[in-house]
């Protein structure tokens, strides 16, 4: 019953990881583009949710604040896209890397200036409250985060395998030039993404502060949610949340069952390990080109 | 404008393009070497540690910037450096003339270990299975504690050579002298690598690895020399950040000194040793300009309070996007832009540097 606690525990978290491996997969997918403030607009957004919700700031209904928090973080991207990604198309990747580094400082900085350095939690309707399921003790903010994951997992792979615009994204990555040529607007396609990116960032950056708390270090979080993409094999979304769940389950049983002091080290030895056993994921995008 | 005849095969492989180029270089050095006559001690330890950053740069940047292979991991690099070289002269009492090119080796084999499992992977995974690295050496660190140290840190002891001691406080010239010999002897090493069929098949890994393996050049060999090399001239540079410090611990070589590492390369211009030392420049010195700055709109305005706490991070963070939207190829390419548009004076045209529109191209089927 305890491992069964903490497999839940384990996947709420790893739902969270998987949830901003998400949002970093989409970039990579739609614009081969590695957004590595992805963790940071996962805090911007909890932090702007917080802001419109909690009694301190603005005191808005939460199921208010949400769709604007969601509205104003699909439009933060967006104009990133416009402003600063867009000039960056056809440069070499680790470019795109130190650029949106840089750009998670910016974010780090603002946050912490507008928002303060203190751990805060949102106070959201699914925070604190237990369900219990068969014998388990759940939080209802587990359940939530399970549950969000999995839908817009689900809703994000059926809109790029069947929809239009998901074949666009899918056109634009593998060969832009080509894409533009059958009348693509690949501009627009790729401020979409960065947009999209944004929205599930906030919806992880909303969960994760209703779960816990938030600061704007929280941001560090992505480098496990990276971890989470490039073991699931980026630019797979399946393959995100796969890795975030991966990540997400190690971790309370490492903190359970390894001495104190080694666990923290288990999700990046198991990451190191996946990288020379399988070097391009678990669901490896990487196909060989037939001549 | 100088045209330049060569006239024996000789001349394509010297260190120098022409004889004042040669120059300029004597006259730097010279002027390195004066510079404890003209400043303070202040100053001095701030350009000591400026070429403790170049030095590291020099290595990053044989691995990004001449391998092609991004590297997220090089502080990891810097402790076992920094580590090395203490425990060898506190724990087995060796000078640090022998225990300082042993650090570089330990660091060296430690790149080449990591090398070898990762010689597959490519671009992003390769970063990425490295900033693992950085964060595993970070919590080993820790793990280790009844050598490192741990959290508590670890004294460096006086450098002493000869008799004669190397302190960073007591004698700040000495400690400046010897960065700057370690450093002018990475730079001829690195010049020396780069004509030699090691730094040729280095480039030719970067620009196409296909290409490279179809004229003859060993994959796996090329990238984990480059790895052995790059990350035993970042540990040379962490034993000597190490003694700069006097004290350090696990917070010393954090990710994010790896992530400032690949930062500094890029801004001062990647693909080039000068861009190591422009980088390092600018990475030593800003944090100087912000705090003068900030002193300075404090006492003419009295805003100590508007300053919020973090503004350098941010402050570096718009530079570098600045650096990467106009001018990719960092400070070092800006001076070349420069120095053409004199050089050819009259006859510079606006569109000689312009970038050629770029596409992108999927690399997930190759």
């Amino acid at each position: 019953m305890e491992s069964l606690q903490l497999l839940v525990s384990g996947l709420a978290n790893g739902c969270v990881y998987g949830l901003i491996a998400l949002g970093f997969v989409l970039i990579y997918k739609a614009t081969e583009a590695l957004n590595f403030a992805q963790g940071d607009m996962m805090m911007l957004g909890a932090f702007v949710t917080l802001g419109l919700t909690n009694d301190h700031y603005w005191a808005l209904p939460f199921w208010v604040s949400v769709p604007i928090a969601l509205l104003l973080m699909g439009a933060f991207g967006y104009v990133l896209e416009i402003t600063l990604l867009r000039r960056m198309s056809g440069q070499s990747q680790i470019a795109v890397v130190v650029l949106t580094v840089a750009l998670g400082f910016i974010i780090r900085f603002l946050a912490g200036a507008i928002w303060g350095h203190e751990p805060q939690s949102l106070e959201s309707p699914i925070a604190g409250v237990n369900v219990r399921f068969a014998g388990l003790v759940l939080g209802l903010d587990e359940v939530a985060v399970i549950l969000v994951t999995i839908v817009l997992t689900g809703l994000l792979y059926l809109g790029f395998a069947r929809t239009r615009l998901g074949l666009a994204m899918q056109a634009a990555s593998q060969n832009q030039l080509a894409a533009y040529y059958m009348g693509i607007p690949v501009k627009r396609v790729s401020a979409l993404i960065w947009c999209l990116s944004g929205v599930v960032a906030t919806a992880a950056g909303i969960l994760l502060a209703s779960k816990g708390s938030i600061d704007p270090n929280s941001g560090l979080l992505g480098i496990k949610a990276f971890a989470a993409a490039v073991i699931g094999g980026l630019g797979s979304l399946p393959g995100a949340l796969l890795g975030g769940l991966v990540i997400g389950v190690i971790e309370p049983f490492a903190a359970r069952y390894v001495a104190a002091g080694f666990s923290q080290v288990v999700p990046y030895a198991v990451l190191l390990l996946v990288l020379i056993i399988r070097p391009s994921g678990i669901l490896s995008q990487i196909r060989e080109k037939k001549v | 404008m100088r045209i330049v005849f060569k006239t024996s095969y000789d001349a394509d492989l010297g260190l120098f393009v022409h004889r004042y180029q040669a120059f300029w270089y004597f006259l730097l050095l010279a002027v390195a070497v004066g510079l404890p006559f003209a400043m303070n001690d202040f100053w001095i330890g701030e350009f000591a540690l400026m070429l403790i950053w170049a030095i590291a740069g020099m290595g990053l940047m044989l691995l990004v910037g001449h391998a092609g292979q991004p590297s997220l991991g090089h502080a990891a690099f810097m402790a076992v450096g920094a580590y090395t070289n203490v425990m060898l002269q506190t724990s087995l009492g060796w000078p640090f003339v022998v225990s300082f090119p042993l650090s570089g080796c330990a660091a060296a084999l430690a790149g080449a270990l990591l090398a070898l499992p990762t010689a597959r992977l490519h671009g992003i995974y390769l970063a990425i299975a490295t900033l693992a690295v950085s964060v595993l050496a970070e919590d080993g660190i820790v793990m280790l504690a009844p050598w490192t140290g741990g959290v508590s840190g670890i004294f460096a002891p006086d450098i002493k050579i000869f008799g004669m001691s190397f302190n960073r406080y007591v004698n700040a010239p000495g400690f400046y002298w010897l960065t700057l010999g370690v450093a002018v002897l990475v730079v001829l090493g690195y010049r020396n690598i780069l004509r030699s069929p090691l730094g040729r098949s280095l480039v030719a890994v970067r620009d196409s690895e296909i290409s490279a393996q179809a004229v003859g050049v060993n994959l796996a060999r090329t990238k984990a020399v480059s790895f052995a090399l790059s990350c035993g001239v970042t540990g040379l540079a962490g034993a000597l950040m190490g003694h700069f410090a006097g004290v350090f611990n696990h917070e010393t070589f954090t990710i994010f000194l790896s992530i400032t590492l690949l930062m500094m390369i890029v801004i001062g211009g990647l693909g080039s040793i000068h861009g190591a030392f422009l980088g390092a420049i600018v990475i030593t010195f800003l944090p100087l300009a912000i705090s003068f700055v900030r002193e300075f709109l404090n006492e003419r305005f009295g805003t100590a309070s508007v300053m919020p706490p973090g503004i350098e991070t941010a402050a570096f963070g718009a530079i570098l996007i600045a650096f990467i939207l106009l001018e990719p190829m960092g400070i070092y390419g800006r001076w070349i832009k420069i120095r053409t548009y004199f050089e050819l004076f009259p006859f510079c045209r606006r569109d000689m540097f312009r970038r050629q529109r770029g596409y992108l191209r999927t690399e997930r089927i190759r």
